[in-house]
């Protein structure tokens, strides 16, 4: 810190104490404001911030926060202090706030608004980005996919020394990476295909086998990758194979990990060294948590889009264990919810499904149409009241999430 | 708004009711950005209760469209998907074949804009369409993000329209075609209209998607294809007026 400028310190000062401020008048984890606030005195604050430091950047459409944090546990390996927006504030003010939070941290890996890539890998000169998947996300304020994918394409192809980490199973992400100088491939598999069944660079239909995608029509396909998820294991760029038994659960997750330790590896961090760590994070942002709750275990998973949903069904306990589905359609939600007709919930069927949330009739005429049995409830203490058995998933979207993360934290 | 029944592409004479209804849904590859698929599965839902066997037929971009479906159901696109679906399409002919032959042709925003002579593409540069409905469309000033409140063209006899838009598209109708609607809350064709209709052919920009939030447009639909339907029971129809109402009410409210 001590080389910033007077500006950039005083911008940072200041941004810090309405951090502190609005923490304490109870408006939020105060990560945003202080941010706002510096980049307002200062607008140059972020690139100011990252200067002399490594900067690892995290985006996609789904995984950013988990995967920011996988690489924050295996990046403290290297005993440093690691500055990182671990709460999910990833635009420009988020960021800055959590560097300014840091001034002395050497590293720092912050997870990044898809959007707002191309301005923070010019503001930051990253060492690493890592491009997790691209798939449709609240599309009444994002932008488009392809769109975006173009943008990443321009501003990696202007940033010559940075490492890119890919999925190379996601084809659009393959598209946008293929821009970089030094690209690390990872096969970290690809659950939702629906938004890519056709060729970035010509258009023509995908065609997709065990040996992964390519155009039928030109000569784009699936790059060979040095790193594999497979199943419960990693393939390592050495050929090693290790089990990854990671703590949070799911195939995405599974996914998270091997881009985090592609990514470690970059910074001179082994699997061995990298994994036992990444096994140590059992909870993400609230996300994964189980909470006692009238006599129950209750676990929160959050589900903001198509693609998040799939994979969310993928973690599931087993029927007859039953599920609590919320959704609200406000502003950080999205505020149409046509999108829960692009989610199969008909593996639904063999368990007792609660409904609630504010736009809980959306989904009631989304489950009928699948021929999935449903209750409504108010909230998550109904759905207790009314359950079987000792557990209760419950899925749900950006706010309805926290509006039950909150209704938890109530007695009961 | 003109009562007038425009007609291009063949009468609303019935067919003789089929055995099942073949429903094609055109390009969910390329046309499938949101939510789009809840045409389909309501459609499906709707005829089976009635007793009418479905048999829904995905065409990808890289199969050929076949010329014998009833209804053909096109959805939502980015830009660029857009502008292969249309070169595709054309190429095919498969679909304005179908249309030729009085098939319901059933589209939403970016599949509704590519029915037309042409539409704007990526760069606001105008790219040519099916000429299945003589509509043209642009890029507007703005664009319209939100729920929509619409008063169906009276000679369809449906109640309001309700809806999610999400798109920048202005467009403006020929002579022999109709608005599907007046908007009462929202953008739709940008000039107090929405969508467009003409003969069997029905174009809108809404999503929600539409025919979940319009049960009575999807019986339409159906009932051109296989004849007058008797109603569903309480029970079936339950949650979608539900939802109806909840959506009705909302964007009365913020109207």
């Amino acid at each position: 810190m001590g080389k910033l400028p007077m500006r950039a310190r005083l911008a940072t000062t200041l941004g810090g104490a309405a951090g502190t401020m609005s923490r304490l008048a109870g408006r939020g984890d105060g990560s945003v404001i202080g941010g706002v606030i510096g980049l307002r005195l200062e607008p140059d604050l972020l690139s100011l911030l990252a200067e002399g430091r490594q900067i690892v950047l995290v985006t996609g459409t789904n995984g950013k926060t988990t995967t920011t944090r996988l690489i924050t546990a295996a990046l403290g390996a290297l005993g440093q202090d690691i500055a990182s927006n671990a709460f999910g504030a990833n635009m420009e003010a988020g960021l800055a706030a959590a560097l300014g939070k840091a001034p002395d941290a050497p590293l720092a890996v912050l997870e990044t608004d898809e959007r707002y890539l191309p301005a923070v890998i010019k503001a930051t000169n990253p060492r690493v980005v890592a491009l997790l998947n691209l798939s449709r996300d609240q599309m009444d304020r994002a932008a488009e996919i392809w769109l975006v994918a173009r943008r990443w394409r321009e501003a990696l192809a202007a940033a010559p020394g940075c490492w890119v980490v890919a999925n190379a199973d996601d084809p659009l992400i393959t598209w946008a990476a293929s821009a970089a100088e030094h690209v690390i491939w990872v096969a970290a598999g690809q659950r939702w295909q629906e938004d890519s069944w056709c060729c970035a660079v010509c258009g023509s239909h995908l065609l997709r086998d065990e040996m992964g995608w390519r155009c039928g029509e030109c000569t784009f396909r699936r790059p060979s990758t040095r790193w594999v998820l497979d199943g419960e294991r990693v393939i390592d760029s050495a050929g090693r194979i290790s089990d990854l038994s990671l703590s949070l659960p799911g195939r995405a997750n599974r996914s998270n990990a091997v881009v985090a330790l592609a990514v470690s590896e970059v910074f001179g961090v082994e699997p061995a060294q990298a994994l036992p760590r990444l096994r140590d994070v059992v909870s993400v942002a609230g996300r994964y948590t189980r909470l006692a709750r009238r006599g129950r275990e209750v676990r929160l998973l959050l589900a903001k889009n198509p693609a998040g949903w799939l994979e969310a069904f993928d973690v599931l306990e087993p029927p007859p264990t039953p599920v609590l589905l919320a959704v609200n359609a406000q502003g950080p939600d999205g505020k149409d919810t046509s999108w829960l007709w692009d989610v199969d919930y008909r593996v639904l069927r063999d368990r007792r499904v609660f409904v609630s949330g504010e736009r809980r009739l959306d989904l009631a005429v989304r489950l009928e149409a699948d021929l999935v049995a449903f209750d409504l409830v108010d909230g998550v203490d109904e759905a207790l009241d009314q359950a079987d058995g000792t557990r209760l998933d419950v899925i749900a979207n950006y706010t309805a999430f926290q509006q039950i993360r909150v209704a938890l934290g109530r007695a009961e | 708004m003109t009562a007038e029944v425009p007609r291009r592409y063949g009468a609303h004479a019935r067919l003789p009711g089929p055995s099942r209804l073949r429903l094609v849904w055109v390009y969910p590859d390329l046309l499938s950005t949101y939510g789009d698929r809840g045409n389909l599965l309501i459609l499906q839902r709707r005829a089976r209760l009635r007793g009418i066997e479905v048999e829904p037929v995905l065409v990808n971009a890289d199969q050929p469209v076949p010329r014998q479906g009833d209804v053909y159901l096109l959805g939502g696109g980015e830009d660029l998907p857009q502008i292969l679906a249309a070169r595709r399409l054309r190429s095919d002919g498969g679909l304005r074949a179908a249309a030729e032959r009085g098939a319901v042709i059933f589209a939403v925003c970016a599949g509704y804009q590519l029915l037309g002579t042409e539409f704007g593409g990526d760069e606001g540069q105008p790219v040519g369409g099916l000429e299945i409905l003589d509509i043209r469309s642009g890029r507007g000033d703005r664009r319209g993000v939100g729920e929509i409140l619409a008063e169906v063209n009276p000679a369809l006899q449906l109640p309001p329209l309700t809806g999610f838009e999400n798109h920048q598209g202005t467009t403006q109708r020929g002579p022999g075609v109709a608005p599907l609607a007046r908007v009462l809350t929202g953008v739709g064709n940008g000039d107090g209209t929405e969508g467009a209709w003409a003969g069997r052919v029905l174009g809108t920009y809404l999503h929600g998607p539409v025919l979940v939030r319009n049960p009575t447009l999807a019986d339409m639909l159906i009932a051109w294809i296989a004849g007058r339907l008797p109603p569903l029971a309480d029970r079936e129809e339950r949650w979608t007026q539900q939802l109806r109402d909840q959506r009705l009410t909302a964007v009365t409210a913020a109207g």
